[in-house]
């Protein structure tokens, strides 16, 4: 019983983890683009501008 | 960074060409070269670019940027609420999905564990942790759903979303009640999980439509055009259409589309008007001619003074037919919501009978209550909320890779019951732009002057040659001091010899359009233009009357212009029409039992394209074309038109057969629940089951439009 006390938050904790970094995601525009972000790895990065 | 110390302002372009990453490079490193421009991001899903400029860049010059890169670019508007409107609303309910799936994850952990036997104090502390979670969520993620729902009632309607609340909320509390008793059965899993999917499906949904308004709104093109304006002092400025008021001066250059109605007061030149009024020869006009917005002048500049804007215009009489046709369209009902009409009272009614059935049967209202919720729960239409929206966000990417824009999923099932198919000639069955038609008769060398000139020029005519000879992988010749002159021509230097690309010295008889290659002042060969046929015309309307879809024309062009393509294609034709004409006959046509699909592209076609049943319009269509139609296809090629008849088709049977295995689901489970045999486990294990078979038999539409 002892050992569902502390797994029991632990596995809530992760999950809650996980849903506040999807939201986090979601409002820094990464899911605006998915096509766009498909492609985006073909894009030689041009030579750092200085 | 110090050169952007000044505060930059924000801007966003609808550049529809972005095809490939090529683009996205291109536009990204190569925007930011232009002093003005600060940053460029690009928005592949919604081929669209973000830059941030300083605030004295103006629209031409950033529109200018664009083209030295090789892009057509159209500004959007600064008031995109609509658009905007869409975004948010599907972004609330991914948000939806999110919580909704965290939630059913969770509780499914702790149910998965009173399965596998916890018992006593054990699963009363489960349950009250599913409850905790539980709870919020319905609140949350149900919102959409209860809303809907009240709408309808209260309006004395049914929908969909009636039956899932009822069932939503009285599971989630005989749940909450059994948990405070320490029962054996809660349903808490069962709950979140019918939102999860539900929610599934409004997602899928709603991203269909923002896609296509995101397509769309980049095909806009005369959104925020505007002209530029000649002052007393002969300065001009760039004003944008909302800002012009009459009396002001604009300066129309050619290959420039009229943004307000006027009086012409000094040049000559002939304007197209075939997005107006469908007629596809050119009109000559002169100082003193009354010209009309969206019109396109492709010879030589003039001089315009503004006579109406905006609302005066004549488009504000074609805008107000289209708003009365489109009416016709709002009362159609959705497949679903259809499906819904008959299946929310049978829901209820075979909830309430397993209740009675039970309590006649001496069970006690408790075990009674239970079994009613699980009739509920097991026929909540969770396979159905997914199998219309799975198809058709499947179909609708199928079409997309062929070049059509479905505006939306009713589109696509209108489109499936079409019987009829009017089409109007210039621009539909027609390419709706000059085409030269006796380019094989210049020799090789003529031909490759011919494309180094006219790839000099931004003139109609000279951009028709260039796309043509272009296509033949022709080399231009190498010439010297390019020069343009507005109203005349192109002329260069050729071994020093003098080349002109001009108007023709000997003007041609009628209106046709013409240009002439000389070499020393002496003529080497006159080119004609005529609009000509799209490429897979005769195809497309073959395959059309295959499809069991009767096609005629219907233009706005005089009898002796639409009789070649009528005899071309085999069709009847009806000439001549005006906007209200055209309606009529669609009207006629309905009246007769016909389900009309419209094909058509200009500010004419407008209210019909809104009357139809059912309606496309080509890529190059006026905005108003493409607001009202239903589809939009891309490219010179008329075949997408046919393949998106068909694909709907195909959409719609597969929706049936999802809405077959979805009763068919409820067939077995419905007697079993009945009995009393469904635990929330069998729930859990009977959605889950049946909404994957659904989203599995829609993937097959993947390949429909091959």
């Amino acid at each position: 019983m002892n050992g569902l006390l502390v797994l029991i938050p632990v596995a809530l904790g992760l999950g809650l983890i996980g849903l506040a970094a999807f939201f986090w995601s979601l409002r820094g525009g990464q899911f605006d683009d998915l096509d766009g972000a498909a492609l985006r790895i073909f894009v030689e990065d041009e030579e750092d501008a200085p | 960074m110090t050169k952007f110390a000044t505060l930059l302002i924000e801007r966003d372009f609808a550049v529809p060409d972005i095809r490939c990453a090529g683009c996205i490079a291109k536009l990204e490193q190569g925007l930011v070269r232009d002093r003005r421009i600060a940053a460029a991001r690009v928005n592949f899903t919604e081929k669209r670019v973000h830059i941030s400029c300083t605030p004295d860049a103006d629209t031409p010059e950033l529109i200018g940027a664009f083209s030295l890169l090789g892009f057509e670019a159209h500004p959007i508007g600064d008031g995109p609420a609509d658009v905007d409107g869409g975004a948010s609303d599907s972004r609330a309910l991914l948000r939806a999905v999110a919580v909704s799936g965290f939630a059913m994850m969770n509780i499914m952990l702790l149910s998965v564990s009173v399965w596998s036997g916890a018992s006593g104090a054990t699963r009363d502390l489960f349950h009250w942790l599913s409850a905790a979670i539980a709870l919020p969520t319905v609140a949350y993620a149900g919102k959409s759903f209860f809303r809907s729902a009240w709408r309808a009632v209260r309006r004395g309607h049914t929908n969909m979303d009636v039956p899932i609340s009822i069932g939503v909320l009285i599971a989630t509390a005989l749940s909450l009640y059994e948990t405070a008793t320490h029962g054996p059965h809660a349903y808490f899993d069962g709950v979140v999980m019918l939102l999860f999917f539900l929610l599934c499906g409004r997602w899928l949904d709603s991203v269909m439509r923002d896609r296509a308004r995101g397509g769309v709104t980049a095909l806009l093109r005369n959104m925020g055009t505007g002209a530029m304006v000649v002052e007393k002092d002969e300065t001009s400025r760039w004003v944008d259409a909302t800002a012009l008021e009459s009396g002001m001066v604009m300066l129309i250059a050619a290959g420039e589309r009229l943004p307000a109605d006027g009086i012409m007061i000094s040049g000559t030149s002939q304007l197209d008007l075939s997005l107006l009024t469908g007629e596809s020869a050119p009109q000559a006009v002169g100082p003193g001619d009354s010209v009309h917005a969206g019109t396109l002048n492709i010879e030589a500049p003039i001089r315009v003074r503004v006579s109406a804007t905006g609302g005066d215009t004549a488009i504000a009489d074609i805008a107000r037919l289209m708003g009365e046709a489109a009416q016709g369209k709002s009362r159609y009902v959705r497949i679903a919501d259809r499906a819904a009409r008959y299946y929310a009272p049978a829901v209820h009614t075979l909830a309430l009978l397993a209740f009675a059935a039970w309590m006649i049967a001496g069970a006690g209202w408790h075990h009674s209550l239970l079994i009613a919720v699980a009739v509920l729960i097991i026929t909540c239409p969770c396979a159905l909320g997914l199998a219309v929206p799975a198809a058709q966000i499947v179909a609708a990417g199928t079409l997309m890779r062929i070049g059509v824009l479905v505006k939306d999923g009713s589109a696509l099932e209108r489109l499936a019951e079409v019987d009829r198919a009017m089409i109007d000639k210039t621009g539909t069955l027609t390419l709706g732009r000059p085409v030269a038609a006796n380019l094989d008769e210049a020799d090789p060398r003529a031909r490759a002057l011919l494309l180094a000139l006219a790839r000099a020029s931004r003139h109609p005519l000279s951009e028709a040659l260039t796309r043509d000879l272009a296509a033949s992988e022709m080399t231009p010749t190498p010439v010297e001091a390019v020069k343009e002159t507005p109203g005349f021509g192109v002329e260069a230097l050729w071994e020093g010899r003098k080349v002109t690309l001009a108007r023709p010295a000997q003007p041609l008889g009628g209106s046709d359009l013409a240009t002439e290659l000389a070499v020393d002042d002496v003529p080497v060969i006159t080119i004609r233009f005529a609009d000509a046929l799209r490429p897979d015309a005769l195809e497309a309307i073959a395959g059309l009357r295959e499809a069991g879809v009767e096609p005629s024309i219907l233009s706005g062009d005089r009898a002796a212009a639409v009789a070649p393509v009528a005899r071309a294609l085999g069709l009847t034709a009806q000439t001549g029409m005006s906007p209200q004409e055209k309606l009529t006959a669609i009207a006629r046509q309905t009246a007769a039992g016909h389900k009309v699909l419209m094909i058509g592209d200009g500010l004419n076609d407008g209210p019909a394209l809104a009357a139809g049943h059912a309606s496309i319009a080509p890529g190059s269509a006026s905005d108003a074309g493409k607001n009202a139609a239903d589809c939009i296809f891309l490219g010179d090629r008329l075949m997408p038109a046919l393949k998106a008849v068909r694909v709907a088709r195909r959409t719609k049977a597969i929706v049936r057969q999802n809405f077959a295995l979805a009763i068919g689901y409820n067939i077995i489970a419905v007697p079993l629940a009945f009995l009393g045999y469904v635990t929330p486990l069998v729930a859990a294990i009977a959605m889950s089951g049946s909404s994957l078979i659904v989203v599995g038999n829609a993937l097959r539409l993947k390949g429909a439009a091959r």
